[in-house]
């Protein structure tokens, strides 16, 4: 894989996991949940990693993992090099500054009591030893950087418009200079019009600071646009791992190939040749034996049902499935 | 590095303050009922200069005068006399004291404690949340009066004894509403943006979300304002509050009641002012809520 090679990978994960203990009532005893299980992945400087898959699939716990919200259950997670799982909570705030996170909702994920040169200061005030004027210079800076006015400094979120929180949210991402930024589908919930405007701010100041990106994403007009590898989940497990030009172009495994064909095409010539995912994904609480996606694939066979494909390179991809080069 | 900001405020877009102050004042009520309490205010700020007489002043020369629009009142005691000479207005203004004192104390101390154990409550949830959220169930099955007169009992009466007695009743109240606030609030990305940036507990609790919580804290301070007025004329009507001759409404209440159909205005003026007063406040703190709880915007 192209990305992998070298030593400078910025975030690397190992058999990542994470599982949640699902309360059932007072007598029955928790169930587990596994949202995250076994993901391997190395990321290096500058490069886009994106992670798509359907709701539920884990690529928000992963978000939350890779940006240290969540302690992994399993596996190791390296931060330039440092391991962060079981580190102490002291180790844990330092690398922080190394890991910034831009949410989906634009609308939940500023303080609306404060406003924007507040929001921005306080990665600062709370990691820095900035005076109250550095900071600002910092802050007015960074909002030009990212395309805000500065008489947007003193006003407060819910004057602006989703495209623009956007932007105060990316802002204050990037107040610390962090090597890597994790995206949780941070265009969603944005007009289409205004979708490809902070694409495009992500990918300028990918160039510019050198960042390195997790972006996670349903869209896959979005991941087409931006990422350099595609990591396709599905029931917290990869199913598909690889560069995007490959991905997209020969696509081995047979769910890749389903979101591929779900995505909307205008042409009715191209819209008759789909391959379309039957039904509803498994509850992750009680996921299929074998393979997880057996119940829904077109190619399913008995070996599917019982033996888990294991992620196995083919090509220049990583592929879990059993028939991906009879499908291929 | 607050300050810094604030003292650079230019001409922006309608403020929160502003936007405030346009639901409020949209809506009548709040505004007869702002103005009824301002009002009340100054009374009690310039008692001194504007009560004719003192408020323990015996007149010997005028026991149970009528106001003066009734046969055989005078000027020199606009609303009359009471059973051993005092002028009942002066007594009246001076009253306005003891109620917002009583209010602004009970809301001081049932709003401070409350907010603090419900902000920890919501924080830390688990065990110490379950302790306190059962307390307060607890003390929410007593009617709130009746639990004041059990608390005073043990306390002995007095006025500051009666505060402290209708502060605890009214705690239970701010700790829900605040611990209510702040799980909404903790489910929301910019706490967890806060945290992600290593803001510590401490910062969190005061600085990120509580601001964010005190919307509905505000509307339950005002409504417990005039909660308290009544509780505190209560206790002092039951002879378990302020103490004879503090001109406070409720003991001037009980005082009298002995009169009421020899002179009527000795009784009905405290409690029309109790009325007035309690009305207005409560007015005022519906179209607070009005302005303040967004589900109810436009």
């Amino acid at each position: 894989m192209n990305t992998a090679a070298g030593a400078d990978a910025v975030i690397e994960a190992a058999g990542l996991g994470k599982v949640y203990r699902v309360s059932r009532g007072v007598f029955a005893p928790p169930m587990p949940l596994r949202a995250v299980d076994g993901v391997d992945f190395r990321l290096a400087r500058g490069c886009t990693l994106a992670v798509v898959g359907e709701s539920g699939c884990g690529k928000t716990t992963l978000a939350r993992l890779a940006s240290l919200i969540e302690r992994p259950s399993a596996g190791s997670l390296r931060l330039d090099g440092e391991e962060a799982s079981g580190a102490s909570d002291r180790r844990i705030r330092a690398l922080r500054r190394k890991v910034q996170i831009v949410f989906q909702d634009p609308y939940g994920s500023l303080n609306p009591r404060h406003k924007v040169g507040t929001i921005l200061a306080e990665p600062l005030a709370i990691n820095t030893n900035l005076g109250a004027a550095e900071r600002r210079d910092a802050v007015r800076a960074m909002m030009a950087r990212v395309g805000l006015r500065p008489e947007h400094y003193e006003r407060y979120p819910h004057m602006f418009s989703g495209g623009q929180r956007q932007r105060i949210a990316i802002a204050r991402a990037l107040m610390l200079r962090p090597d890597l930024v994790v995206a949780d589908e941070p265009v969603s919930a944005l007009d289409v019009s205004i979708q490809a405007q902070v694409l495009n701010l992500l990918m300028d100041l990918q160039r510019e600071f050198g960042l390195a990106y997790v972006f996670i994403s349903h869209a896959l007009a979005v991941v087409r646009h931006i990422a350099d590898e595609v990591m396709v989940m599905y029931l917290g497990r990869v199913a598909e791992h690889g560069p995007k030009e490959e991905v997209f172009a020969r696509p081995r495994h047979p769910y890749t190939r389903a979101l591929l064909a779900s995505t909307p095409f205008v042409d009715p010539e191209r819209r008759r040749r789909r391959e379309i995912v039957k039904g509803e994904p498994p509850s992750p609480l009680n996921p299929p034996l074998g393979c997880a996606f057996h119940t829904r694939c077109p190619h399913a066979t008995e070996r599917c049902a019982i033996e888990r494909p294991e992620p196995r390179p083919l090509g220049e991809t990583l592929v879990a499935c059993h028939h991906a080069e009879a499908i291929g | 590095m607050e300050a810094a900001v604030e003292s650079r405020v230019e001409e922006t877009p309608e403020t929160p303050l502003r936007e405030f102050w346009r639901y409020f004042s949209a809506n009548p009520g709040a505004l007869i009922g702002l103005g009824v309490v301002v009002f009340v205010v100054l009374l009690a700020i310039f008692a001194g200069a504007i009560a004719p007489h003192g408020p323990a002043e015996n007149h010997d020369d005028a026991f149970l005068l009528p106001p003066v629009w009734a046969e055989g009142g005078g000027w020199n005691y606009p609303l009359g006399t009471d059973a051993i000479g005092r002028d009942m207005l002066s007594r009246l203004i001076y009253g306005t004291r003891f109620s917002l004192l009583i209010g602004c104390i009970v809301v001081a101390i049932s709003m401070t404690i409350g907010v603090a154990v419900g902000l920890a409550a919501g924080f830390f949830r688990g065990t110490f949340d379950i302790l306190v959220m059962r307390l307060v169930d607890i003390v929410l099955t007593m009617p709130s009066l009746l639990l004041a007169i059990v608390l005073v009992a043990i306390l002995g009466p007095g006025l500051v004894n009666a505060m402290i007695a209708v502060s605890i009743t009214y705690l239970p109240y701010f700790v829900r509403v605040t611990r209510a606030a702040v799980i909404g609030e903790m489910a929301k990305d910019y706490v967890t943006a806060s945290r992600v940036n290593g803001a510590s507990i401490l910062r969190l609790m005061a600085i990120t979300v509580l601001p964010n919580c005190m919307a509905p804290v505000i509307v339950q301070a005002t409504l417990s304002f005039s909660s308290a007025i009544i509780d505190a004329a209560a206790l002092g009507f039951l002879g378990l509050g302020a103490q004879p001759p503090t001109p406070e409404w409720g003991t001037m209440l009980a005082d009298s009641r002995e009169f009421v159909l020899r002179a009527w205005w000795v009784v009905t003026l405290p409690g029309l002012a109790i009325l007035v007063t309690v009305l207005a406040i409560n007015l005022m703190g519906d179209g607070l809520r009005d302005a303040l709880d967004p589900r109810l915007k436009r």
